[in-house]
């Protein structure tokens, strides 16, 4: 019984922990209240695709690929392919977040606060003030 | 020189927009000039690749010369090639219309503008014309964060809505490569035609489902299908007017393109699950089409009903997809083509009413077809179009539509589809009423010139718009013909 479960958890354990910390991104963006809190739980679900792939291109017993003399087969080597993708995946999730900490700065400087409930009641504000001023007119 | 056309389409923007900040340093005007030729040159070299096309067949394209499946591809087939023509020219007139919308003082902030309009180009074609998938991510997102600037250009409520695009946007890209991670560990390639043949040896279903399960929701958020549709109208309202056309009128309807590849071309219809996920579509593309439509009736800002009204006209493309025959596929491709036009072509006219009068409330239009008799022509045409009467593009596409719905005995989606085409009448309807009948009210002038109604960087857009949304109605038999050689092999 136990070594069927620790098999399990050998072959596909690695897989179920990175569904855990997508869940905890996508939860966290819906739930948080403070948008630097939604912008970090984003960085989280990204990290959690990025571990995804490299667990794909991970194998035992495998050598990094690097040409070396002592391992000629492709079978001794991981697969570098993955780990390359994400290396494109990390620089856009920086530019993802580069633009959503400008977007942040924008944000704080017209509203003065980047809590939601905040923002809302403001813009709520800000919708009455102009269908009063459309009336006045 | 000639075989290096699918990939200069590309660059040429890219190249373009790189330069931009730098040249507009240099003279004001500089850089906004050369990404202005660079959108026209790949305008002209698409419709040279149309011609290719046509004549010769497919063009498959190996970036630096790697061979694929190794190295990236761009696969340009008929249906690409029409594509490719409409969206870059739809490119070339929003950069044209942009610079009425200038902050003349601030040049370095204009020429920021006008380099990330040039990037979203770069993205929209390269996702159009791309045989990669991990390409095609690199370009979706190339796409999305020139569209999350250019929407908090447009103000404070721009800011806030980009924001929460970007959040919902971030969300769609990650299930994306979700996705094909999934297809990538079964198949260990990420070209397009490779992955179709290993995948067509079968074996592999729940793989593929798992993986339909995440792309099905990526490509609805970043299209805005109705139940993901959630950012769209606040982004499309509140995005920075000069390039507001191009916004709504391509970038809904390239995710639309992505989706379509993957279902027919990389799944293909031997997939056994696939009359249930195109179900899934069509059940949402009929709520879509239904809600849209309603609560587009209810908003007073044109620019409010032209966004719901969307999230309906995505939903007429993914009924496309969800009947699945060649010609109701065929349908969707048109109206893909007709919306962005229409779709475009209505946002123009809104750019030039606020130009003019600096209004987008309805209901101060009140007879400003005495003051703008072109703007208010495509005004009307777009809105009929929109309604389906021919010969109007969105007749057309409509009737191609019901007649693959008609083939597969789908009389629900039909049913929908007049209902839907009953509501826009009315809010349209609405429109053209308050223009051409409802009591003038006072509206200053803001433009005053004794020739012309409105300057002819504005005049240009609208005149070819005009003529497009009509000359895809009267062309369409060519046009679906053009399609259909791409098509016939992949529908149901």
């Amino acid at each position: 019984m136990m070594t069927t479960i620790n098999a399990y958890l050998a072959a596909k354990g690695i897989y179920m922990l990175t569904l855990v910390l997508l869940a905890l991104g996508v939860a966290g963006i819906i739930v948080c209240n403070n948008y630097m809190k939604k912008l970090i739980c984003m960085n989280v679900m990204q990290v959690a695709v990025i571990f995804f792939f490299l667990c794909l291109g991970q194998k035992y017993p495998a050598t990094i690929p690097v040409a070396l003399d002592s391992a000629v087969k492709a079978s001794e080597y991981v697969n570098p392919l993955p780990h390359g993708l994400m290396l494109t995946a990390i620089v856009v999730s920086l530019g993802t977040t580069g633009v959503g900490l400008s977007l942040l700065l924008r944000i704080r400087e017209k509203y003065g606060t980047i809590e939601e409930d905040d923002l809302i009641r403001r813009e709520e504000l800000m919708n009455r003030k102009a269908k009063n001023g459309g009336n006045r007119k | 020189m000639t075989e290096n056309i699918p990939v200069l389409i590309i660059l040429l923007p890219l190249c373009s927009a790189l330069l931009c900040l730098a040249l507009t340093a240099l003279g004001r005007n500089l850089g906004i000039i050369v990404v202005k030729l660079s959108c026209l040159a790949s305008f002209v070299l698409s419709c040279f690749q149309l011609h290719m096309v046509v004549t010769g067949g497919t063009i498959h394209y190996a970036i630096g010369n790697y061979a694929p499946p190794f190295g990236i591809e761009l696969v340009i087939d008929s249906l690409n090639a029409v594509l490719l023509v409409c969206f870059s020219l739809i490119g070339f007139l929003t950069m044209i219309f942009a610079e009425n919308f200038a902050d003349k003082k601030r040049p370095m902030l204009v020429g920021g503008a006008c380099a990330e309009t040039a990037l979203l180009i770069t993205g929209l074609l390269g996702m159009t014309s791309t045989g990669d998938v991990f390409n095609l991510y690199v370009f979706l997102e190339i796409t999305s964060l020139s569209a999350y600037c250019l929407i908090s250009l447009g103000g404070s409520r721009g800011v806030v809505s980009a924001f929460r695009y970007m959040l919902v946007g971030t969300i769609a890209a990650t299930l994306y490569l979700l996705g094909i991670g999934v297809l990538y560990s079964v198949t260990g390639t990420l070209n397009m035609g490779d992955m179709r043949e290993i995948l067509s040896a079968g074996g592999n279903e729940r793989a593929m489902m798992t993986a339909m399960c995440f792309l099905v929701p990526a490509f609805g958020i970043k299209m805005a299908l109705f139940p993901f549709h959630g950012w769209q109208p606040s982004a499309y309202t509140h995005a920075e007017p000069g390039s507001r056309p191009l916004i709504t009128g391509v970038m809904g309807k390239v995710p639309a393109i992505a989706m379509f590849r993957f279902i027919f071309c990389i799944y293909g219809t031997e997939f056994g699950f696939v009359r249930s996920f195109l179900l899934i579509i069509g059940v949402f593309s009929v709520s879509g089409m239904l809600y849209g439509s309603l609560m587009a009736m209810g908003q007073t800002d044109i620019r409010k009903v032209l966004a719901y009204s969307s999230v309906a006209q995505i939903g007429y493309i993914s009924l496309g997809f969800a009947i699945g025959t060649p010609v109701a596929l065929a349908g969707a491709f048109l109206h893909m083509m007709g919306h962005a036009f229409m779709k475009g072509g209505l946002f123009f006219c809104t750019g030039a009413i606020r130009y003019k009068f600096g209004t987008t409330d309805i209901n101060e239009f009140g007879r400003i077809y005495k003051k703008m008799p072109l703007t208010c022509g495509l005004l009307t045409i777009a809105a009929l179009s929109m309604i389906g009467i021919p010969p109007t593009a969105g007749f057309f596409s409509k009737w191609y539509l019901a007649l693959g719905a008609a083939q597969e005995h789908e009389w629900i989606y039909i049913a929908v589809l007049v209902i839907s085409s009953l509501l826009n009448a009315v809010y349209f309807f609405r429109l053209i009423e308050k223009v051409f009948i409802r009591h003038s009210s006072e509206l200053k002038d803001r433009w005053q010139s004794e020739a012309l109604e409105l300057p002819v960087s504005i005049i240009i857009p609208i005149v070819v718009c005009f003529a497009a949304i009509l000359g895809i109605g009267l062309f369409n038999v060519k046009l679906v013909d053009i399609l259909l050689m791409t098509l016939e092999g992949v529908g149901l």
